[in-house]
């Protein structure tokens, strides 16, 4: 495999996902699929829909429990059979569904599960929103409702909150699941901003997403997926768009030599 | 972006109520309640708002207005129980009988022994919670849809009591466990005024210690005079209530009974007021602990992440599983507390005890604006929506109104009030 120059040889990634296999009633998923993750690192994973994506990395999320395979987090297996354990390991997802509590608050939602709480135990809400006011000033100065359910924000605001939420809890693994997905073009060009400055502060972070452009913008490396097997993964640098389109629609690698 | 409609609004000036930061939607309630109490109060005469009527009131809506409480959780997280009457009739059963039957004459305690009320009062609370935890485990694990569990117990429950009973009456039941059924259980006008006083002074507090932490963190406050208001209103409720159970008179009769009870007689001239019934406490500290629960504590902040979005909830770490046990066992241990208060209201345990109070109990926290499509809800909403049907129901029955059209009205009222919700949610757009 050629290195990534962003790679230190031999360095062990971030997270190794092995041989991971998923069915769902005889339809199988994710097919055998290895894939990894180096610190300060953006992975496209690209494919149609229905590839086999969003389940891929839900058993990195503890959404799913994969039927077979391993999850090596700094080179070591990893137990994640629900939510609460992957958060153990700092892995912190973005759906595409804009997975928030309509009815509450943003610092409610960012704080979900994780509350804040009194010497006494109660919910501290005014420290928390305090906290959200801070985090919020670094990566959405914009933002000002802060008192009213997350109904009422549009769809940047949300998947703001939810960025803040991963990077207000010391996120090392971002799960981005069409992050985009739902937002206008100035929303989905700050969310960009938001991804570049995380790997710069050495996230790594899976990106899904079905917009060529943006992954090629954004990410390192891209993995294609097909009727859940992999077709392969590509440094950036070394393939075009056409080629990407080739391996999302053909389901074969580009045919050159050096890249295996 | 929506950023300058927002300073649009806060450039505008703010309104009165605006300023005062009261929920609308309980000013609505507020209002239209009092307007019910005025059309009755003239259409009777004037004996509907008598300190005597005010006080049956209370003490007829503390049963419902428990079990609303709890079933604001359940509707919340997108569940209903409908077998909270029929519940409410086996705890009242299992206490019964722990009272009559099996603490005095199978472990011989005497009559009146002390501890004969909270023994029966403890196994009631263990059976509701138990039940309560069993329907939530078959809810939230085995996922039969609560609907289904709930018509189940509805069926199950009333008949179990039956068993238990043979069928029967159940009683005298304990005189200490009588005191929580309203007439027969006051802290007279003295204890009434300590309480309200404790009251006010607590509610006043806990609006500053809030405006306090909103300072700490340099929040916008409302002005100081909003605050003054607030805490005036406040202060007018609970001690306003406090005067008009006190202003309802022992009649003089009974009186005499109690002093010749305790072997003195009666000064000529002696009054005294009834003052707050225990009953009426048991609910106010139940309102208290289910406002902090909700507000103030995880397991609240997690029943509304889980009615507002289940999935959001189960992958930000939430238990909803465990969640749904914990809710309908506290649900559970409420219906105990009611079966406690409706049965020592009548003394003694009849096999049709709370008959038809699950409709009542869903009625009263859905006319107090917990929405059935989950994620919305008050506990005070609860407990005014409850206050309403009473009303409502004792009123029609004062002016004359046949018992088939009180029903008719009654039905109208909670899909006119639903109705009136659904438009006033959409023109504020959402969750309020
Ligand atoms: N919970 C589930 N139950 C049954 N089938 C599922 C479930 N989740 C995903 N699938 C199936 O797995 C396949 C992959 O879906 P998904 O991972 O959502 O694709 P992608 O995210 O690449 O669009 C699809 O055939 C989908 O129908
Ligand atoms: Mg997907």
């Amino acid at each position: 495999m050629t290195l990534n120059p962003n790679r230190a040889a031999g360095a062990t990634p971030l997270v190794a996902m092995k041989d991971i296999s998923i069915s769902f009633g005889g339809i199988r998923a994710v097919d055998h699929v290895s894939i990894d993750l180096h610190a300060g690192e953006v992975v496209g994973l690209l494919g149609h829909n229905g590839a086999g994506k969003s389940t891929l990395i839900k058993c990195l999320s503890g959404a799913y429990r994969m039927d077979s395979g391993e999850i090596l987090i700094d080179g070591e297996k990893a137990e994640i059979h629900n939510p609460r354990d992957a958060r153990r390991y700092n892995i912190e997802t973005i759906y595409q569904t804009l997975a928030l509590a309509d009815n509450l608050d943003a610092a409610s939602n960012l704080f979900l599960g994780r509350e804040l709480v009194t010497p006494l135990g109660f919910v501290d809400d005014s420290r928390m929103e305090a906290e959200t006011r801070r985090i919020m000033g670094r990566l959405n100065p914009n933002f000002r409702k802060f008192k009213v359910p997350v109904a009422a924000l549009s769809g940047g605001q949300r998947q703001s909150v939810a960025i803040a939420r991963a990077v207000y809890f010391n996120a090392r693994i971002l799960i981005m699941d069409e992050p985009t997905a739902a937002l206008g073009p100035q929303e989905t060009r700050m969310v960009g901003e938001l991804i570049q400055e995380l790997k710069r502060q050495g996230l790594g972070i899976f990106l899904i997403s079905h917009d060529i452009h943006d992954v090629m913008d954004l990410c390192d490396r891209i993995s294609v997926m097909k009727n859940g097997v992999l077709v392969g993964s590509e440094q950036v640098g070394d393939v075009t768009e056409d080629e990407i389109l080739g391996m999302i629609i053909l389901g074969k690698k580009p045919e050159r030599a050096g890249v295996n | 972006m929506s950023d300058t409609a927002e300073a649009h609004g806060a450039a505008r000036k703010r309104s009165f109520i605006e300023t005062l930061e009261i929920d609308t939607r309980l000013l609505g309630m507020i209002g239209a309640f009092i307007v019910l109490c005025l059309v009755f109060h003239f259409q009777t005469d004037g004996r509907f708002l008598t300190p005597r009527n005010i006080f049956t009131l209370a003490i007829q809506t503390v049963s419902v207005a428990i079990m609303a409480t709890g079933m604001v959780f359940v509707i919340v997280t997108r569940h209903i129980d409908l077998s909270v009457g029929s519940l409410l009739a086996l705890c009242s059963a299992v206490m019964g009988m722990m009272q009559v039957v099996v603490m005095p004459q199978m472990m011989g305690m005497g009559f009146g022994h002390p501890l004969i009320a909270p023994l029966a009062i403890l196994s009631g609370v263990v059976v509701g919670v138990l039940i309560g935890a069993f329907n939530g485990w078959l809810i939230g694990y085995l996922t039969i849809p609560s609907f289904i569990v709930t018509l189940g117990g509805l069926l199950i429950w009333r008949n179990v009591a039956w068993y238990l009973t043979s069928g029967q009456t159940i009683g005298p039941l304990d005189p200490t466990f009588q005191l929580f059924g309203g007439i027969n259980g006051t802290i007279g006008p003295f204890w009434s005024w300590v309480v309200g006083g404790l009251g006010t002074a607590a509610a006043l507090w806990s609006l500053w210690s809030a405006r306090r932490a909103k300072q700490v963190h340099g929040f916008r406050v409302k002005p100081a005079w909003a605050e003054l208001v607030m805490g005036g209103l406040v202060a007018a409720a609970i001690l306003g209530f406090v005067a008009i159970v006190n202003a309802y008179e022992v009649p003089a009769a009974r009186l005499r009974r109690l002093f010749e009870a305790r072997g003195e007689t009666m000064p000529e001239g002696y009054t005294t007021g009834y003052g707050l019934p225990v009953s009426v406490l048991v609910l106010i500290a139940v309102a208290i602990a289910m406002t902090v629960i909700a507000k103030r504590t995880r397991f609240g902040r997690y029943i509304f992440a889980t009615g507002g979005n289940p999935d959001a909830a189960e992958l930000s770490g939430i238990n909803t599983r465990l969640l749904t046990v914990k809710i309908f066992a506290l649900l559970g241990g409420l219906c105990a507390l009611s079966a406690v208060v409706a049965s020592a209201r009548l003394t003694n345990h009849a096999n049709d005890i709370g008959t038809l109070d699950e409709l009542r109990v869903i009625a009263a926290a859905v006319i107090g604006g917990t929405a059935l499509s989950g994620g919305m809800g008050t506990i005070y909403g609860a407990i005014l929506g409850a206050i309403i049907m009473q009303s409502l129901q004792s009123g029609m029955a004062m002016v004359g109104v046949d018992a088939p059209f009180q029903n008719i009205v009654v039905g109208s009222v909670l899909v006119l009030a639903v109705l009136i919700d659904i438009i006033y949610r959409k023109r504020t757009g959402g969750f309020k």
